[in-house]
């Protein structure tokens, strides 16, 4: 405390009586860190950022091929879709094929059934048709013949009346069956 | 004597007296925050870049910022050749930086407000700059001293104020730190002597220019410790990529 006293008007910084062991431990002191920071410490930052870095380059480029991957099965994906459509399209388009084609056969075997009944039909028309003025001459004759016996009481020959209804029937032919 | 601004730079011995034949080199309060701040700066930078976790823990974020700040300071100011003194500037700028703040603790010791400190600081780098200087370009490197397009008239005393700027700069470099802290930290206590002698009436103004006075204490503390390392990122440019 002596030199204190002595010193107690000025700088303490200029009293010379630690200066060689202010240097000595500064020496050692500034040293030792510098050595222990340049051999051990700062190489390992330098490479724990230098590992950061390429692993963050690492992480993007992995998400950047996964993003790559999903694109390529979102279009596998679609491609897939539209297969599936235009085969449920084609399913569709030859179920209504089968079935208009199975009812244009049923329809063609009714018509040609219906036109045989009408051709049929049409044909027992024409014979009813063909046979019937025979049976009304006939039945003309007869009443005719009975007639005739009741009114005037005489036989009447059958061939006369039968000639003269033939004949009264083809002249009115046209005005009853129109043909 | 507490109330002496100046009692705080004391430097005195902390356990035996240590000779080295004639010369005293005594462990004291300067050694002793000297060692503290080398440890402290070890210890953070140790833990900061022990394990290397994708995300960063806060230490090993504080050591890989400071890491990068240093780094990209160096290469602002003396570019890509400086990279094999990366590790002396960041020892650098740690061992200011920690000593400077942990000046900052009240009854602590400044190592940096001693004069002999940063001079012998100082005088290193500008040595080790001055022959690295001339190792990369022989005596080319006096070439420094002379300007490029100043007229032949005024060369001479171009020359000699060069010579006299260059020679000063470890003077320059080791007072603005030393002065730097010393009248922070004189500042600082004569306003908290301001404190106890106006007492609890007129004691508040002086407490809160104190208060105001620590931030900015902090700031310089930092501040300095840039300059100190720039300076030095500067004086390294000029020996490694001469062209003046």
């Amino acid at each position: 405390m002596e030199a204190f006293a002595a010193e107690s008007g000025g700088m303490p910084q200029l009293n010379p009586e630690f200066w060689i062991s202010q240097i000595f431990w500064l020496t050692i002191t500034f040293g030792i860190l510098y050595v222990v920071l340049s051999k051990l410490i700062l190489p390992k930052i330098s490479a724990n950022l230098e590992i950061r870095k390429l692993q963050i380059v690492e992480n993007i480029e992995a998400a950047e091929k996964q993003r790559e991957q999903s694109e390529l099965n979102i279009a596998e994906y679609e491609k897939i879709v539209q297969n599936s459509k235009d085969e449920a399209k084609s399913y569709f388009k030859q179920a209504r094929e089968k079935l208009l084609k199975g009812i244009n056969l049923k329809k063609d075997a009714l018509d040609k059934e219906l036109n045989e009944e009408i051709q049929k039909a049409e044909s027992e028309i024409q014979e009813l048709k063909d046979k019937a003025p025979e049976k009304i001459n006939k039945i003309a004759v007869e009443t005719s013949a009975d007639l005739l016996h009741q009114l005037i009481g005489a036989e009447v020959n059958n061939s006369s009346i039968s000639a003269i209804v033939d004949d009264l029937s083809r002249r009115k032919m046209g005005e009853y069956y129109g043909n | 004597m507490a109330t002496n601004p100046m009692h705080q730079f004391e430097v005195y011995r902390i356990g035996p007296e240590i000779k080295l034949g004639a010369i005293d080199i005594s462990f004291t309060n300067a050694s002793l925050f000297m060692v503290i701040s080398s440890l402290a700066i070890l210890l953070i930078f140790n833990l900061g870049s022990k394990k290397n976790s994708l995300l960063p823990s806060k230490v090993q974020l504080l050591a890989e910022l400071s890491y990068s700040f240093v780094s990209k300071m160096i290469s602002d100011t003396a570019g890509s050749k400086a990279k094999p003194y990366f590790a002396f500037i960041f020892s650098l700028f740690m061992f200011v930086l920690f000593c400077n703040m942990f000046g900052m603790i009240p009854y602590a010791f400044t190592v940096t407000s001693h004069i002999i400190v940063t001079f012998i600081l100082a005088s290193f780098i500008f040595v080790g700059v001055t022959i690295i200087g001339f190792m990369k370009h022989g005596l080319g490197y006096l070439k420094l001293f002379v300007p490029s397009g100043v007229p032949v008239v005024l060369l001479p005393l171009i020359v000699v104020i060069e010579i006299i700027s260059y020679l000063s700069r470890p003077v320059s470099l080791s007072v603005r730190l030393f002065a730097n802290m010393m009248a922070g930290h004189t500042m600082m206590k004569v306003f908290g002597g301001f404190v106890i002698s106006l007492g609890i009436v007129g004691g508040w103004l002086p407490l809160s220019f104190s208060v105001a006075l620590t931030g900015l204490e902090i700031l310089v503390a930092f501040l300095q410790a840039y300059v100190f390392a720039i300076l030095t990122c500067i004086y390294l440019n000029d020996a490694l990529n001469l062209h003046h």
